[in-house]
């Protein structure tokens, strides 16, 4: 998978290696901004209150 | 072999040919025009496993399949460790960052527009400057997710000071970075005689209450308002199952008529669990109305952070 995509990604190594972060802050900001919150409200709720 | 059978979905390499470079040879076209009409029967399932084993997998297949699913694997594996980081330490400081900015931009909102005069009876203060009322405005909790109130907490750090908003939801309320403290609206209202309770989290979203346990006796919790500073010292701290609301009587586990005014924190126990509840009761002691200035220690503090 991460070696076909090594492959698919153009330029030289560095190019690649640039790529590579930029792809990953994508990746990490859309979980932060999108995904975790969504999981986190949907899977965990650690109650505070008390209900009868 | 027939042309047209239940598993055509599955070629079988040339027959002398060389390994097909594709291994897995899947129509996935005819996979799935099949699947609405795929009915389960020994006949078929033993003509699937013949089939199957026609297929030639080069070592290179193998290695591929295993390899990519080991790295799938190994990114989910990562992402789960990535979230628990961020519900346990990222998102829990940034929220707490957030909430504490939040609430100081309400005060700073009321210190600027001063709206309501409370009713104050001036002859009932103290010549050290604290301001004994015996009678505080009440101030109407408002619609669910209204922000009305902001609660200071020395204790709690320099910087703590949180929205309390109407209402326990916790998307709303509770895990927003704008509130974090939730009324119960079905509790009396800050300043009326009885029991104003609140809710929130201990770990998580800005843990407004992650320092409930170290609460000491007396110390002094500030509930502010636009009309100024609800006063109250904290007296005890209770462990109760999730289920018991009568610390939300008026008075507090008790049927015996309100006389005095309690604040009720409310919060998970232990941290990172949801198996009981802790919760923090406090005594209102006095009424500091914003025209009178902050109380000294309100003030000591906000100078000093």
């Amino acid at each position: 998978m991460y070696a076909a995509l090594w492959k698919i990604l153009p330029g030289s190594r560095w190019i690649k290696i640039l790529q590579v972060v930029v792809l990953a802050v994508i990746v990490l900001s859309v979980a932060v901004e999108w995904v975790f919150p969504w999981v986190a409200s949907t899977f965990i709720q650690p109650e505070t209150s008390v209900e009868p | 072999m027939p042309v047209r059978d239940k598993f055509s979905w599955i070629r079988a390499p040339r027959k002398g040919g060389r390994a097909s470079r594709v291994p897995l040879n899947i129509s996935f076209r005819k996979f799935f025009a099949k699947i609405g009409k795929f009915q389960f029967s020994l006949a078929s399932t033993r003509k699937a496993i013949a089939k199957i084993g026609q297929i030639r997998f080069t070592r290179r297949a193998v290695d591929n399949v295993i390899g990519v699913t080991g790295e799938l694997l190994m990114t989910a594996g990562v992402f789960v460790l990535l979230f628990l980081g961020w519900h346990v330490w990222y998102n829990d400081i940034v929220s707490g960052i957030a909430q504490d900015n939040a609430g100081a931009a309400l005060t700073e909102e009321w210190n600027t527009v001063p709206v309501a005069v409370p009713e104050f009876d001036r002859s009932q203060g103290t010549s050290s400057g604290i301001a004994v009322a015996i009678e505080p405005p009440v101030t109407p909790t408002g619609a669910a997710g209204d922000r009305f109130a902001t609660m200071l907490v020395p204790r709690f750090g320099a910087t703590f000071e949180r929205a309390i908003a109407g209402g326990i939801d916790p998307k709303t309320v509770l895990n927003i970075r704008s509130a974090g403290i939730g009324h119960y609206s079905q509790t009396d209202d800050l300043g009326e005689i009885g029991n104003f309770a609140v809710a929130g989290h201990r770990t998580t979203y800005g843990a407004p209450f992650g320092n409930i346990g170290e609460l000491r006796v007396g110390d002094r919790l500030y509930i502010e308002t636009n009309a100024g500073w609800y006063v109250y010292r904290f007296r005890n701290l209770e462990y109760v199952w999730p289920n018991n609301t009568s610390v939300l009587k008026r008075v507090p586990e008790s049927s015996a008529k309100a006389k005095g005014r309690i604040l009720t924190l409310t919060s998970c126990h232990p941290k990172m669990s949801s198996a009981e509840r802790v919760i923090a009761y406090s005594v209102f002691e006095t009424f500091v109305p914003r025209e009178r200035g902050a109380p000294a220690e309100v003030a000591a503090i906000k100078a000093g952070g």
